[in-house]
Formats: C-alpha cells, structure tokens, sequence
C-alpha cells in the first residue's frame, strides 16, 4: 500500500523545529473550525450588515470571510485578542508589509494556476519560477516588516515566531539561492526575429541600431507639450500562443543551457508553499477589509474607535457613531455625515425616538445594533468612543419608518412575530424596533406600546424603539428619550442629528439677501484675490 | 515648431485669468458681433468667441496682438493665403482619414499617409514665406516666417520622404527581444535594417551564430494574427513616434488655423466697419489700477452691425472712477450705451481694435454682467429670487479688478428693497476693487450712493433736451426724481387719442432701427 499523501504543502522535511498551528483570528485555533460553518444572522438585512459585509468583503473573494464576520466571539478575552492585532496593523510600517505580503501571495497563487493551466513546458516553468520567486520576496520582507515593527498583539507575536523558525530553515535559504541564480540567467538571454511574410528567423542579437530612436530623432523639431501616447498596451499576462511558442523553441536552441538548469529547477521546487502561511494570508484579510472598509471614512474625518466590551454591564455609550452602510454612501458621493451619541445609565435600558420623519431615527436605530454586532466579532466601531454589550442574541425587523402606509395587513404578522422574540429573548438579548403601531389609532399605538415597552423592562433587554408616540419616551425609569432635530430657521432641513431631550418647537425667517450671500459683509468675505 | 501668433513665444490658452461667464454673451448680444467676424464660417465663428472671451489682463499681451492685427488689416490677401493653407490641411486630413486602428500597423500606416499629406500644406507654407515675409512689422508675424524658413529646409523635407518610405518595411521587419514573464518575448525593439548604417555590416540572413526559422502553413490564420500581434510589439514604438509626430505638425497646423482664424475673423469686422464709415482704432490699454475709461465717439458695434445708418456714438471720460452710475430717460440709449462699453473693454482685451475715434482704458480681470431678462417677467414670483442667485453666482466666481455691468438689476422688488440690496451690492464690489457700470431708474438708490464717497463715482444721465426729445448720447449728470416714462408714454401714444396716464417704470424698448 502506498503512503498516505502529504498534507503538509511545504513538503521538505529539514528537521526544523516549528510550532504549532496558530490562528491569527482565535485566541484558541479550535475556535476556526465552527467559525467556517456560520451562516448569517437574520438581523443582518434589518441592520444593513449584509451591505457592508458585501462590500468590506467584496475586494478579497478568494478569502471566503463571511464566516468570520458571522461569528460572534464568545467573551472578551476573545475581542481583546483581535483588538491587539488590529491596535498592530494601525501601525503603517505593519500594514503595509501585511499588505504588500497578501499581494504577493495573490499573485503567487495566480501564477500556480496559469502553469497548470497551460500545455507549453516552457511557458509552464516560466510560471512556476515568477511563482517562486514572488513568494519569497513576499514572505522574507513580511518577516522583516514584522521584526523592525515591534508586533504587541499575542496574535501577531506568535505568527512572527512562526516566520523567525520558516525562514531560517536550510530548505528555504537554498530555494532563495537557485531562483536568484536562475533568474539571472533568463535575463540575460537577448535575441533577433526577422519576421519575412509568414516566415520568422530567430538569430543572436547583434547591437543593431534601434530605429525608433532615430525616427524620433528626425521628427524632434514638430515636439510640442505633453503628446498623446499611441503605444498600444500589451499584456505580458496573456497565454503563450502556439507563434510564440515556436519562438521560444528555437530561443531555447539558442541556449540549451539555461534552458537546462530551468528544467532542473522546476523539477525540485514543485511544491514550495508553506499551509501555515497560506491559513495566515486568509485569516489576516478578516482585519485587512476592516481597515480599508474604515480608511475611507476615516480621511474624510469620521471616527472609529475600539469599543470597551462587557457580558455583564448593561451601562452602554457611543459618541460621534454613525451608520457604517450610510456613511460609506454619503462618503463615496461626497456628502457629510452626520454623527450621534447615545448613552444608558444606571437603570435605563431602551432609547425611545421621536421626532419628524426622515430625520434619522431609523438611522440611528440602525447604528445601535451595527455597533453591537461589529463589537462582537471584534471589530473596530464608528464613533470616537464607545461601551457597549456582548450580547446573545440581538432581535430586530419588526415594521419600518418607510413601510407606514401598507402595515395594516402586516401588523398581526409583526405582533406574531414579536411575541416569539419576546418569548426567545434572554436578559442577555438586543432588541431593536420599528413602531409597527401606526397603522392603529394613537390611542393603540399608546396601549400596545406600553404593553411591549414593559415587557421588554420586565425582561431587563437592551434595545431601541422608534415612535411616533411621545408619550412612550418618559414611560419608566427604564426608558430614555431621543429626539431627531430639524433646523431651527427652515423646518425642511433635517439636521440628522438625535439628539437626547424632549421634542420641542420650530420657528424659521431668513432674510433674503442673506439667504443668498447678498449682504455686505457676506459679499465682501466671498470676494477673494 | 510653433504659431505664437496670439501670445508671445507661447500657444494659446481657453483658460486664461480672465474671468467671464455666460452672461456678457447674451447681454452684449457677442453673437451679432461674431456673426460679423465669421461671414459664415463657423470655425471663424468660434475661434472669435473663444478668443474674445478670454482676455488678456496685461497691455503689453495685448499690444502684440494689436501689431499682428495691423499687419493682418495692411495685408489682408496674406494672411488669408496662409489660413487657405490651414484649411487645407484640415480637409484633405478630414477627407481621407477615418477612424484611427487601435493595431499599431494601422497606427503606423495612418500616420505616414496624414504625415505624406501635411508635408504637402508645409511645402506651400514655406513658398508663402519665402514671398512674403518681408511684408510683416509685428514681432509675432516675423517670428513665424523667419520659424518657417529656418526648420523646413529642403533637406530636411528629402529625409522626412525617405523615412516615410523606409516605413513602409517592404524588406522585412527585424526584431531584437528579451525573455519576460512566464518566458515570453517581451522589450521587443524594432532594428534598422538598412545597410547604410555602420555596425551593422552583414546583411540578414548572413550574420554570424546560428539562426533556426519556422514558416507558418497559409491556411493558419490564428498563428497569422499571433505573428501579426508579435509585429505590432516591434513597431509600437515607431508607430508612437510617428503618430505623435503626425500629431505634433497637426497640432502646429491646428493652432495656426485657430490664431489666423481670429486674425482673419478681426479683419472680416473691420472691412465691415470701415466699408460703412464707422470708425475704428486700435486702444491704449492701461494697468487695472486705477481704474478709467476715456473714448471719443464709442459706438455700440453690435447696435451698428445690424442697422443701415450710423448710429450715435458717446463721449466718456471715468477716469480714476470706479462706480458709475446711469440714470435718466427711458429709451434714452441707457442700455445701449452700457453694452458699447462691455463690448469695447471685451475686444480691447483680446487684442481687437475697438469701434470709436480714441479709447483708452484700463484692463480689468474679468467681465461679468448682471443685466434685468426680460424672458424672465413671466414667473413674477420667482424673480427676485432668480436675480439675486444669479448675483450670487457671480459673487461665487469674481475677484478684485473684475468689471461688473448692471442693468435695471435688483428692480423686481419695490423700490425701497430694491435699492437696499443694490446699494449693499454696489458697495461692497466697488469697496473690494471691482468695477461698477450700473444703470438704473431706482431714483432712491442712485441718491443714496451720492452720499458716499463721490471722488470715485461718476454720475451720467442719458440726455434729454427741453423739450423732452431724446438724443440717445449718455452725459455726465446727476439723478433726477424721474425716469422720463411720461414722455416715453407720450410719444408711444401721442397719436391714438388716449389720455396720458402716470406710469412707474417702463423697460427700455427696442430702439428704433
């Protein structure tokens, strides 16, 4: 019977010692096994989680990070762990090595593929030896990039250990040492092709004149600024076609020895890629479509901060947070964002929200379970500051501020629904709501939401509840009033600010000239040199 | 190799300093004069417009241009020769040459037959040049000649006509390549076959080493277009350098054609004039600081380009002024007066001779108008309001030494706002060194400005003589409390009977042509 196959990719055992298997994401690798088999929660569409998610995951496919950003950390030793590694990768130095590495890697992987791909022997070695080459560059400067960055993080620290072990193993210094050989040898093969009709010679180069250069030369005195360039693009990555193959054929008779030691090379390197950093180049995209989902934002001055975690105290607080989903669409088009704090306190549990409609309340409904989320798998979260709830489940989708007119037909579908959440909810659990009331008359909407309102008290559940109904702001001890704000002079901007008070009055007169920058002083400030 | 024949040793640019908007396009009524300028030809007419809207903020700028257009006005047989010469160039290139390949053979073949036709154009420059240069005064015109005698030798053209047959690779394409990714040719180089050059003494085929050939079977058309594909590497780099050459002497003969074209387009204008015995000279342009206007005879040209007779010129003397204020008769000229004077300091400032026996002015950075519109009176509501965003968008893009002409502005309110946001306005324009030409019969505004600083404000009235007939000439004078409608309303009624009623304030109605 034949051996098993080698699941160990790096394949040359050398009798390096390397440690075990660690993950980058878990504090305990173990944790990585459930976490590939999460699906998503259902309060993601709700949240817009599944937008954001989509779009912080859209650049690294190839990864498969759903998961990931589907699974919840159990305890906060396990958020700290990943709040370390992210505290590392905001040092530059840091993450652009890890960067620079997972381009690497990318291209390694797609370089594999095109030597498999291909059915030209040469064209096949050709990749496999780019393929090293970029690997190890990619690793010998991400272990570089590690050791002059000083990594804190438990994570980063084994991982650099790891690397410290790899790459001072006999196996890799010597793959280094043939591939730069070789590399030098292929560059320095130079020749000529006379193409005559159908028929193509392929000779030694002999310093022949470059005649583009004199065709310039004679047609410099028509130069005038900044031409347009006619070079038509050519990509070096397209496949080797069936005339260029013939051509590097006779290339390859022209020197039968470098070609040979391309053989050779080939032949022993096959199979060079370590499995440790392959998991590692994975897991390390979870943190990589953070930051540059966040980096955007961050430019144009919004805030992200790590959010101080607690399973036990309800005491939650987020200043200047925002919806992410939003924030990146507002962003994008060039729009400001408005930002909003909430907090809770001693026995308060429920943001109650009134106020003028498209004022931001479902908005800030919104962002109240985003932070939550985001808290949980350990990711960074808008706002300059924030405390916030391991929660164990988190219930939302009960009516919308948008769907007001057709709910009358939906109400006993929301009520059924929310009375099986109510039931599923623990004193651990979020719940975030639209009113789903409104439909009725205020007196309904009064009764039902007081009932549900003090049901959640009853149950201790943290959430949010958006209303129409001011009275239910200052039901109980419980709950705490927010109100969205217009601007004061023209009731028909909304400031999207929530702000947490009472409502209150509007009033609005602007002179006219004013309004257009007509004044003296207005006109005098816009007119500059 | 290079025109330069709007701006001294430097082409021409769209985007220059001067700041103008749409506005003094249709308050001026630009197009009646480009028209003019054009005679029909489009190009003319929007190369004038162009040109016209970008002025020059610097006198010297502006008296090199003045010396060509002398030239052009002294030789206009030349000059429209040399701008035949152009168009030319620019139809025969429209005529044979369609859309450009995106293969470099067809880059390359593209080029060498536009370059084969634009040798012909500079051929026939160079006879012009040779027979005419010593006809040109301005430094711009014998910059240009002397240019086109000195780079386009006979010799020079006898190389040009042999590469363009070398590039056409009858004998074969020679290649030197490198290895690149995955083994692939790549650096593919195009080599001189020619066995003139030195160095390269054995003749293909012959040289020393080994070689080994393949010949691809006819019927492979997929291996056709692969060798084809490995052609095109080698002559990318030629096929550039020619296109862009292509492109270079197109572009020369491109901005020629737009520099003669404003030239020719000045002259077409100027016969015009002449032939009608309107007159014309060329002004003295003044720095920005200070500011003033001093002109003899200042006709509106667009008034003059569109009726038979000759029509009134003003006398105008605002030197050291930074505010004048028109008031007086309706139908007194007022308006028309104002455009002569926008239209004067836009053709001063490219370089244009100006309609009056003598102007002299300073240069400002930009013309901007802000004129009553009159397709506006229907959305009485809104109008105010489409006014002052109008006003607001000019405050978004003026700056200091710019010139700002108001007609009847701010009157869609009563008077008493109306004169508050003007003089509001007024103020802090002419407090921030703007200049300010503002007709208007807001009686309340035009006094109150008077309180205020009266060394820098001119006061013109349009002329009205006892017995309330109108001249049409614009003179110094202060305010009156009235705007003259009764006799306006006399003389439109005076012959159907009706009884005289008092009217507030009647728009300017066309004047009588």
């Amino acid at each position: 019977m034949a051996p098993p196959p080698s699941i160990e990719l790096s394949g040359e055992e050398d009798g390096d010692s390397r440690p075990a298997p660690h993950s980058i994401l878990f504090s305990r690798p173990e944790d990585r096994v459930s976490a590939s088999a999460a699906s998503e929660p259902a309060y993601f569409g709700y949240l817009n989680l599944d937008r954001v998610i989509e779009s912080m995951t859209n650049n690294h496919d190839e990864y498969d990070l759903r998961p990931f950003f589907y699974t919840r950390l159990g305890d906060c030793d396990a958020v700290h762990y990943r709040h370390e590694v992210l505290q590392d990768l905001e040092n530059r130095v840091v993450l652009d090595a890890i960067r620079a590495f997972t381009r690497a890697m990318r291209s390694v992987r797609d370089k594999l593929k095109r030597a498999s791909n291909t059915s030209y022997e040469i064209e096949r070695q050709g990749w496999l030896v780019g393929a090293v080459d970029e690997y190890t560059v990619g690793v010998t400067s991400l272990a570089r990039g590690l050791a002059s960055a000083e990594v804190r993080s438990r994570g980063l620290r084994a991982f650099t250990t790891y690397l410290t072990g790899y790459l001072s193993s006999t196996a890799f210094a010597s793959l280094i040492e043939e591939s730069e050989a070789l590399g030098a040898e292929l560059q320095r093969v130079r020749y000529c092709l006379l193409i005559r009709g159908g028929k193509v010679t392929v000779r030694n180069y002999e310093s022949q004149p470059d005649y583009s250069a004199e065709v310039l030369e004679v047609f410099e005195r028509f130069k005038q600024d900044a031409p347009q360039d006619y070079r038509v693009g050519f990509s070096d990555h397209l496949d080797m076609d069936h005339v260029e193959a013939q051509i590097v054929d006779r290339v390859a008779r022209l020197f039968p020895d470098v070609f040979a030691s391309l053989k050779s090379f080939c032949d022993r390197h096959a199979e060079f890629f370590d499995v440790q950093i392959r998991e590692f180049d994975r897991e390390v995209h979870l943190y990589v479509a953070c930051l540059e989902y966040i980096a955007n934002m961050h430019s144009s001055g919004l805030q992200f901060c790590y959010p101080e975690v607690s399973s036990t105290s309800k005491a939650i607080a987020a200043r200047d947070t925002f919806d992410l989903g939003l924030a990146a669409k507002l962003v994008s088009q060039g729009n400001t964002v408005v930002c909003n704090d909430f907090h809770l306190d001693g026995p308060e549990r429920v943001l109650v929200i009134s106020g003028p409609n498209q004022g931001g309340k479902t908005t800030l409904a919104r962002t109240f379970g985003q932070l939550h989320h985001l808290a949980a798998i350990g990711c960074p979260v808008p706002g300059s500051s924030a405390r916030l709830f391991l929660f164990d489940q988190m219930f939302t989708h009960f009516g919308s501020e948008e769907e007001l007119a057709n709910l009358s037909g939906k109400l006993e579908e929301d009520l059924v629904r929310l009375r099986g959440a109510l039931r599923a909810a623990t004193h651990r659990s979020i719940i975030i709501m639209n009113e789903i009331f409104a439909s009725t008359t205020l007196q309904d909407a009064l009764g039902l939401g007081t009932r549900v309102l003090n049901t959640i008290t009853d149950l201790d559940l943290l959430g949010v509840y958006v209303t129409f109904v001011d009275e239910l702001a200052s039901l109980n001890e419980s709950t705490v009033s927010m109100v969205s704000t217009i601007v004061p002079d023209n009731p028909a901007l909304r400031t999207y600010k929530v702000v947490r008070k009472p409502a209150d009055g509007l009033a609005y007169a602007a002179a006219i000239a004013e309004k257009y920058g007509l004044t003296y002083d207005r006109l005098k400030e816009r007119i500059v040199p | 190799m290079k025109a330069h024949l709007l701006f001294k040793e430097r082409d021409f640019e769209e985007s220059s300093s001067f700041r103008v908007d749409e506005g003094p396009v249709q308050d001026l009524e630009l197009q009646t004069l480009l028209e003019a300028m054009a005679e029909g030809d489009k190009f003319l007419f929007d190369t004038a417009g162009k040109v016209l809207l970008s002025g020059l903020d610097d006198p010297e700028a502006i008296e090199f241009r003045q010396a060509i257009l002398r030239d052009c006005i002294d030789h206009p047989d030349t000059v429209r020769a040399l701008y035949d010469v152009t168009q030319a160039a620019f139809e025969g290139k429209r005529y044979f040459f369609g859309f450009p390949s995106h293969h470099p053979s067809g880059i390359l073949s593209h080029a060498v037959q536009s370059l084969e036709l634009y040798f012909e154009q500079l051929k026939h420059l160079r006879r012009i040049a040779d027979e005419h240069a010593d006809e040109f005064q301005s430094e711009g015109f014998t910059a240009l000649m002397e240019m086109l005698v000195r780079e386009l030798d006979d010799d020079y053209f006898r190389v040009i006509d042999s590469h363009l047959r070398q590039l056409r690779f009858r004998g074969g394409l020679l290649l030197s390549a490198e290895l690149g990714v995955a083994n692939k040719g790549t650096a593919y180089v195009l080599r001189s076959l020619s066995s003139r050059n030195r160095g390269w003494k054995a003749r293909v085929g012959i040289g020393t080493g080994p070689s080994y050939s393949f010949e691809l079977h006819p019927r492979d058309e997929a291996g056709a277009r692969a060798l084809s594909k490995v052609r095109d590497r080698g002559i990318n780099l030629v096929a550039n350098a020619l296109a862009q050459s292509m492109e270079h002497v197109q572009s020369f003969f491109a901005m020629l054609r737009f520099e003669l074209a404003f030239y020719v387009s000045c002259v077409n204008v100027h016969d015009r004039l002449t032939t009608k015995g309107e007159p014309t000279c060329m002004p003295t342009a003044l720095p920005c600081s200070p500011p003033g206007l001093f002109a003899r005879d200042l006709l509106d040209v667009c008034l003059t380009l569109t009726v038979n007779d000759r029509v009134v010129g003003n006398d105008l003397d605002t030197e050291g002024k930074a505010l004048v204020m028109i008031t007086g008769a309706n139908s007194g000229g007022k308006s028309t007066f104002l455009r002569s004077v926008g239209l004067a300091q836009l053709m001063m400032q490219c370089g244009m001779f100006v309609a009056a026996t003598t102007f002299r002015g300073s240069v400002s950075a930009g013309l901007f108008t802000h004129f009553i519109r009159k397709e506006d009176s229907t959305m009485v509501s809104g109008k105010l309001d489409e006014e002052l965003s109008r006003m607001s968008a000019i405050a978004d893009s003026i700056t200091p030494h710019c010139m700002v002409l108001f007609n009847e502005s701010f009157s869609a309110t009563n008077e008493r706002e109306g004169s508050e946001i003007a003089r509001q306005t007024i103020c802090a324009l002419v407090d921030s060194d703007i200049r300010v030409f503002f007709v208007t019969h807001l009686f309340d505004l035009a006094e109150s400005l008077r309180f205020r600083a009266l060394e820098s404000t001119q006061f013109l009235r349009a002329e009205r003589d006892p017995d309330g007939n109108r001249s049409f000439k614009v003179v110094p004078g202060d305010p009156l409390p009235t705007g003259y409608g009764d006799d306006l309303y006399r003389r439109l009624f005076q012959s159907d009977g009706r009884t005289m009623t008092p009217i507030g304030s009647v728009r300017d109605p066309p004047l009588p042509r």
